[in-house]
């Protein structure tokens, strides 16, 4: 996976007009530009703000709120791990030391991916991976890096 | 001869995808059965029944063609799996057996009936076979469906709203992603029956961002569902994605998400039925109460509210997960103990040890030992076990569990997904990770569970929503019945 900092602000306007009319669209928004740059840039917070006649500060404030929503850009493929109860249970803690313990990618932690009764689970993209040890891990990991 | 391999996220996790392309075209990519150690699940239609072959890889795929039964992987036929053979599906009867995208096999498996139904009893006599049913919500609350829905009817408005509530976020749970994946035409449906019965034209769906396959199901149908006329020329349906809040699964916050703001609860009163999404009366219901609804119109609220026991009316889409070696959709009527569920039906842990601990109704359920698994499935009877049963999730944990670290977990939990509007859940739960901490390092053990006892009443009672108002269930659960695990019990042993 190559990662390319960056953004346009034509993609956003075209974001924009997608979503216009829309009632209570400022997180379809928010969601689609973290997918098109891979963060919301500060420099996007007053567009939007702009267009959607918010004040800057409540459109920071959405940003900031939720988890899925970047305010700068990955500089290594990240792969989000379950390490919720259920993972816990089925020993989530024997493989984490294999994410954390590899430069290449970053290991994010996220609390349930819904494969509570197949865990250890864990995503890439929107690529699952479940029953994971530490031969399956290896290979998720030489997938998420290629 | 069809070909069944699932769709579902849990079978896709383990290779489904790949697997079903092993079969090539034509392959039907139903739900999951709900088996999920025996996925990927391939199904081969025969005279007799659905025979299934479990956990196949690709390369499996021509020999189980061509030797059929007699393939080292063959389970038999499904039906007959004691599994399934001991469930009363009625939420789930579709899912894993039909294509779930294919709205004719929807209406050949009973589908619209409810709605047909609806419209022939009219909004007022709908919203009353809903309040017979005795149907409550499954998110967690358990609160009746048939009395919100009651009050958004009589709530005049220009515009109404039907919200579902998809964030399901609680670890043990996966009902409401394999409706969405499995049959999301039985949640179209329900939608439109809510819509019809209090006089709502729109509908969200606001699933969480975690679950992508459901969103894109949910999505495809919903075009379907529209492109064949069946939402009706007054009533719509949106998908809204999340963006990895769990807060936002609590209604009112789930409604502040769904208008463009942070995802911060909301005070009730007023309560959403009367003033909910961009202020307009709003029923929001969970997946597996709007699910529930085409069934119990279809073949009336007696025939529902027949299963359960109690104030606990119909079946209860239960499910089973964590340590435990038939993990999996459990879907049967309220009553059956907590022992049959994790002993007899999950068949004990996956690792073989013995069960020490199972946590009920997600991050805020409370963790209940074996002395306990007499507790029977039903919202009173874990009411007065100081748990719930929230949306059915139940987490299975061997004698390997640190129960400090899961009471600590609880906390971080609460910490991290806090939403910051109210002081005891903001505060509390920082606060009580560091009281956990030091009782973990066996400082003033004593003192300090007491502090955390306390600490605990005041988020219980001082929160504004369950994030705040329930951490402590896990949190004094555990304390209260594994006293062991926590410091004062070692220095004694020490002593």
């Amino acid at each position: 996976m190559t990662i390319e900092p960056g953004w346009a602000e034509t993609e956003v306007d075209e974001i924009l007009r997608h979503h216009a009319g829309r009632k209570g669209a400022l997180l379809p928004i928010l969601n689609d530009v973290q997918a098109a740059f891979g963060f919301v840039p500060d420099a996007v917070v007053p567009i939007v703000a702009l267009a959607l006649n918010l004040s800057r500060a409540e459109v920071h404030g959405v940003v900031t709120f939720y988890h899925d929503l970047k305010r700068a850009p990955a500089t290594r493929p990240i792969i989000k791990l379950c390490r919720a109860e259920a993972c816990q249970a089925r020993g989530v803690d024997r493989v984490v030391p294999i994410f954390e313990g590899d430069a290449r990618i970053e290991v994010e932690t996220t609390y349930c991916l819904g494969l509570c009764a197949s865990g250890p689970a864990a995503m890439f993209g929107e690529r699952l991976f479940a029953r994971l040890d530490e031969h399956s891990v290896r290979r998720l990991i030489d997938e998420a890096v290629s | 001869m069809r070909i069944f391999v699932p769709g579902d996220a849990a079978a896709v996790a383990v290779g489904a995808d790949e697997v079903a392309a092993a079969v090539g075209v034509g392959v039907i990519r139903n739900g999951s059965r709900g088996m999920f150690e025996l996925e990927p699940l391939l199904e081969m239609e025969t005279p007799e029944g659905r025979i299934g072959f479990a956990r196949l890889a690709p390369e499996d795929v021509p020999d189980v063609l061509r030797l059929g039964r007699d393939h080292p992987s063959c389970v038999g036929l499904v039906d007959e799996l004691p599994f399934l053979k001991r469930q009363t599906r009625l939420t789930f009867a579709r899912c894993g057996i039909t294509d779930p995208q294919s709205i004719d096999e929807y209406r050949d498996h009973g589908g619209f009936k409810g709605l047909e139904r609806a419209l022939a009893l009219g909004p007022a006599a709908t919203v009353e076979e809903v309040f017979e049913s005795g149907l409550r919500g499954r998110g967690g609350a358990g609160f009746p469906a048939g009395i919100k829905w009651r009050t958004a009817a009589a709530a005049p408005a220009e515009q109404k709203y039907i919200v579902c509530n998809a964030d399901e976020g609680d670890s043990g749970t996966f009902a409401d992603r394999m409706v969405m994946e499995g049959d999301p035409f039985m949640l179209i449906e329900g939608m439109a029956i809510a819509g019809f019965a209090v006089g709502a034209t729109r509908g969200y769906i606001y699933i969480r961002s975690e679950y992508p396959h459901a969103i894109r199901a949910m999505g495809r149908a919903i075009e379907t569902a529209r492109a064949h006329g069946l939402l009706g020329p007054d009533f719509d349906i949106e998908v809204r994605a999340g963006a990895g809040a769990y807060v936002c699964g609590e209604e009112t916050s789930l409604l502040e998400s769904l208008e463009g703001r942070r995802g911060e609860v909301r005070a009730k009163p007023p309560l959403p039925a009367i003033e909910g999404l961009f202020g307009q009366p709003t029923i929001i219901n969970n997946v597996l109460t709007l699910a529930a609804v085409p069934f119990i119109l279809a073949d009336g609220a007696r025939a529902y509210a027949d299963y359960g026991m109690g104030r606990s009316r119909g079946t209860m889409p239960i499910q089973l997960a964590g340590n435990i070696r038939n993990g999996g959709l459990f879907e049967t009527g309220f009553g059956i103990t907590l022992g049959e569920l994790v002993n007899d039906i999950g068949g004990g842990t996956l690792s073989g040890r013995p069960i020490r601990a199972v946590q009920v109704g997600g991050p805020l359920g409370a963790y209940f030992p074996p002395s306990m698994f007499h507790l029977p499935f039903d919202y009173e009877a874990f009411a007065a076990a100081d748990g719930l049963i929230g949306h059915a999730g139940i987490v299975v944990f061997d004698d390997t569990v640190d129960m400090a670290k899961m009471a600590r977990f609880a906390m971080e939990f609460c910490a991290a997904e806090s939403c910051g509007k109210c002081t005891p859940c903001r505060i509390g739960s920082t606060r009580g990770l560091e009281v956990i901490d030091r009782i973990i390092a066996g400082e003033n053990v004593a003192a300090n569970r007491l502090l955390v006892e306390d600490l605990c009443e005041t988020m219980k009672f001082g929160s504004l929503c369950a994030l705040g108002g329930f951490t402590p269930y896990p949190v004094l659960s555990a304390l209260r019945h594994f006293p062991e695990d926590f410091a004062e019990a070692r220095d004694v042993e020490t002593v």
